[in-house]
């Protein structure tokens, strides 16, 4: 495989406010984020080349990327939607980023935006698939929860070891996005409280799942040669990773519901472009995908942020909390953004574009001196994962 | 030569106190407690389970033919019987066949069926039955009713239960009746109901059983009688003369509640599972006239994996009567969240071998086994190198769970979302039912039972969840 380390930068991005828009459509918030970053660039929707749109539900299918279009009046340039679950926002940067590398273009954007609140009802609804039945009631939490059972046997934790310990995932996330202007909740929580709440798939109680809002994110990117022409402190591309298995590993055979060959395989091809060896030491802070409180967890060991079973000690010692060794989810994550879900892969990087750049929009969650940053989602059933590592230095 | 090869029941999970139904109405109460159909069960799916454990792990490739009597078919207009000969995997080349509309054509279904491989036109016949009938709010009926399937498999000369004549007469009374606008059954006055139709017919045709194989009432070792209560039994017996003590299977009322047409082949699976040889059974229906037919026991019955001693023992109560009216769709409850799935008639039968007949894959190059059925082997990536293996049969253990409570339906909210690791190693991946979400564990020994999942599409989507063994 090849690698587009520094050939790429980040010139602009934005993001907008997330939360339950009843006053914005998805027109709406894609002028949002891509105003913002547009105004970062310094460019007009006169100077993008090409347009990497990334939505899943909203609107339904049929209109490809004549949302963004008609949003933004991109006009004659091609815009290409994609649509893979929970990393459709890193697809789309992904997109933009080969496509300048290629040499086919200049500038482009990365968009992604999704409106779930239009709906009427608070969830994402209850199936999935193409099949009338195979998965009928499958559900988001439902799917992550499968996970905890297994992790909790896998290291000795009781049940009420393991809520405890996912427990302190929400609390310190929730903590985060008391510091974030753009988040959705902003509330802060105790383990006690988090513990107590509702159950929505046992083991994940209330704060265990991350909402749904609207929102949505925007980057400019360009060629890493011709980025100082748009700005001093452009944002490089250090390393992309992309692993998708089965839509359904509930059905795999011998799937041990720990150890995830999407997660394990993106973040190594990630890290193997951008050169890291050992991701707890390299990387300054870090956006993981918090859809729930056990996928941060797994993600810890199968990122190499922890040994395997060392994420008990990480959490209790706050290594992952701000100030910590390896601050994740400084944001808020998807658990205070809630997860708008072509939209989140872009808001996360936005977050480390921010963090690089030292220019977030509260210097209360500032990381001091950073020079690499990862962003990561992990969707669908949870078997599709995408990687990003940005750096503020070229080279 | 005709009989009976093996019969089996199935007694819902659910059961229900009468007192909670009579206590909802501020009404008196009939004793005991009624069996319950799950929100995921109805006619069909208590017929495909009981007619599974009928059959056992034994070869199904001799069964030439599915009989289904209900009056509570899924379908006004679409047979039953090539659904559940389907969902039991039985090869194509099979007759099917549906009876309804009367409370008899559960026996009906099985003497026919005697008769079919008595004359030697069929080799093995399954006859199954299932009922789910509605007694009006506050009705009797409604508390006396129960929800069971039942399922008999006939043979030929070497059946163990030797089926030796019938006799039958028919008859036109509106007794008890629902035209095809009605939901809820109806009767006529009770005491012309017992009197002119239960009582007097099916003292004719029990009567003309025992003249006809000049048999005395003493001669009867076990008379099977349905009832729709007690009572009128207890009157039938004293006129016909079948009153030995023990003579009388129990009419199971107390315990399950009456089952319709699937009342005599569930009297008849309880009876086999106690028979003895030399024993002759005398087994009897009403409605809209009456059977009787007499069997004589000539060697062992083989005993279904889970006989209904156990399943009696093994139920969960249904305290809430506004559960049980819901679970019929009698009241609407706040809608949950709404299904994002794309109902496909074309896909369910496209699908069919692993959707519908349990079908998964073992790799003829590596021997992964997978469900549902993969043309690429998930380990070695042969294609369409495999060979399709029922699952529907196998027991599996939870390998993982969680207790979903947006994924159940608003009047049964806790969907147990389970991966199941099957005996031959492939995974199963569904709801599980039938469980006290509680106790579920790692480990929990499970088998596969097909459920209705929804109404999208305007037809029944059936599919398979997993159950703990009982």
């Amino acid at each position: 495989m090849g690698s587009i380390k520094d050939k790429v930068a980040i010139i602009g991005m934005g993001c907008s406010q997330f939360g339950e828009r009843w006053d914005a459509g998805t027109s709406d918030l894609a002028i949002e984020a891509a105003g913002e970053a547009l105004a970062d660039a310094g460019v007009g929707p006169q100077d993008i080349e090409a347009c990497y749109f990334s939505t899943v539900y909203a609107p339904m299918g049929g209109v490809g990327g004549t949302i963004a279009a008609d949003a933004l009046k991109l006009r004659d340039i091609p815009i290409i939607r994609n649509e893979n679950w929970c990393t459709s926002g890193h697809i789309a940067l992904f997109e933009a980023c080969l496509a300048v590398a290629s040499g086919m273009y200049d500038v482009v954007m990365a968009l992604g935006v999704e409106k779930l609140k239009d709906t009427g009802y608070p969830g994402l609804g209850m199936g999935r698939g193409m099949n009338p039945v195979l998965e009928a009631r499958r559900t988001a939490p439902g799917s992550f929860a499968l996970i905890a059972k297994r992790y909790f046997q896998a290291h000795g934790l009781s049940d009420q070891e393991g809520k405890e310990l996912i427990g302190r995932i929400a609390v310190k996330n929730h903590d985060n996005g008391s510091r974030t202007p753009k988040a959705h909740f902003h509330n802060k929580v105790t383990l006690e409280k988090v513990v107590a709440a509702p159950l929505i798939a046992w083991p994940l109680g209330l704060f265990d799942c991350c909402g749904n809002s609207d929102g949505a994110a925007c980057a400019i990117v360009t060629r890493a040669d011709l980025a100082r022409k748009f700005r001093d402190d452009p944002i490089y591309v250090k390393g992309v990773g992309v692993a998708m298995d089965s839509s359904m590993p509930h059905l795999r055979p011998g799937f041990d519901w720990i150890h995830f060959g999407a997660l394990m395989n993106s973040s190594r091809q990630a890290y193997e472009m951008a050169g890291i060896k050992n991701p707890r030491e390299e990387l300054d802070v870090a956006e993981v995908h918090d859809c729930f409180t056990i996928t941060e967890l797994a993600i810890y060991e199968n990122f190499g942020f922890s040994p395997e079973g060392g994420a008990r000690a990480d959490i209790e010692g706050g290594f992952f909390e701000r100030g910590g060794g390896l601050p994740v989810n400084i944001d808020g994550g998807l658990k205070c953004f809630g997860h708008p879900i072509g939209a989140s892969g872009l808001r996360m990087t936005y977050e480390i574009y921010k963090q690089l750049q030292q220019k977030v929009d509260n210097p209360a969650r500032q990381v001091q001196n950073p020079r690499l940053g990862l962003s990561h989602t992990f969707g669908g059933p949870p078997q599709i994962s995408a990687v990003a590592i940005l750096g503020n230095e070229r080279g | 030569m005709a009989g009976i090869i093996s019969a089996a029941a199935h007694i819902p999970y659910l059961k229900m106190e009468r007192k909670v139904i009579g206590g909802a109405w501020e009404r008196g109460s009939l004793p005991g407690c009624r069996s319950v159909a799950g929100s995921d069960e109805d006619s069909l799916t208590m017929a495909a389970e009981a007619a599974a454990a009928c059959l056992g792990q034994g070869d199904r490739a001799g069964v030439e033919g599915v009989f289904f009597a209900s009056t509570t078919a899924p379908y006004r207009e679409k047979q039953s019987a090539s659904l559940l000969a389907t969902v039991l995997d039985l090869p194509v080349e099979l007759q099917t066949v549906d009876l309804g509309n009367s409370l008899r054509a559960g026996l009906s279904a099985l003497r026919l069926a005697l008769d079919s491989v008595a004359s030697g036109a069929a080799g093995q016949l399954l006859v199954a039955s299932g009922e789910q009938r509605l007694g009006y709010p506050r009705s009797d009926q409604e508390q006396l009713f129960g929800d069971a399937g039942a399922a008999v498999l006939v043979g030929g000369d070497d059946a163990p239960l030797a089926y030796l004549g019938g006799f039958r007469v028919s008859d036109e009374i509106t007794d008890v009746w629902r035209t095809d606008q009605d939901r809820y059954v109806r009767t006529w006055e009770g005491r012309f109901v017992s009197g002119e139709g239960y009582l007097a017919v099916m003292t004719k045709a029990i009567k003309g059983l025992l003249a006809k194989t000049g048999l005395q009432p003493g001669d009867i070792d076990r008379a099977l009688i349905p009832a729709p209560e007690a009572r009128s039994l207890q009157d039938l017996l004293k006129k016909t003369g079948l009153t030995g003590d023990g003579q009388a299977a129990d009419p199971l009322l107390d315990q399950v509640g009456f089952c319709g047409a699937a009342q005599p082949l569930l009297m008849l699976a309880a009876a086999l599972e106690q028979a003895s040889v030399g024993q002759k059974v005398l087994l009897a229906a009403y409605g809209d006239g009456a059977e009787a037919l007499l069997f004589e026991v000539r060697g062992p019955l083989a005993k279904p994996a889970s006989d209904l001693a156990r399943q009696l023992a093994n139920r969960r109560a249904l305290n809430s009567y506004a559960r049980f009216l819901s679970f019929r769709d009698t009241v609407e409850p706040l809608p949950g969240e709404p299904f994002r799935l794309v109902p496909s008639a074309t896909v369910t039968w496209r699908e069919r071998d692993s959707l519908l007949r349990c079908q998964g894959s073992r790799c003829q190059v590596c021997g992964t086994a997978a469900y549902p059925i993969q043309r690429i082997c998930d380990h070695c990536r042969s294609q369409d190198q495999f060979e399709a293996v029922r699952l529907s049969g196998m027991t599996g253990e939870v390998f993982t769970f969680s207790r979903d409570n947006l994924a159940g339906r608003p009047d049964d909210p806790v969907a147990v979302q389970t991966v199941v690791q099957m005996e031959n190693g492939a995974r199963f991946y569904g709801l599980m039912t039938d469980c006290d979400p509680a106790q579920v564990e790692l480990g929990l020994p499970v088998r596969l039972t097909l459920r209705r999942f929804h109404d999208l599409g305007g037809f029944h989507n059936y599919f398979w969840k997993c159950r703990p063994v009982r």
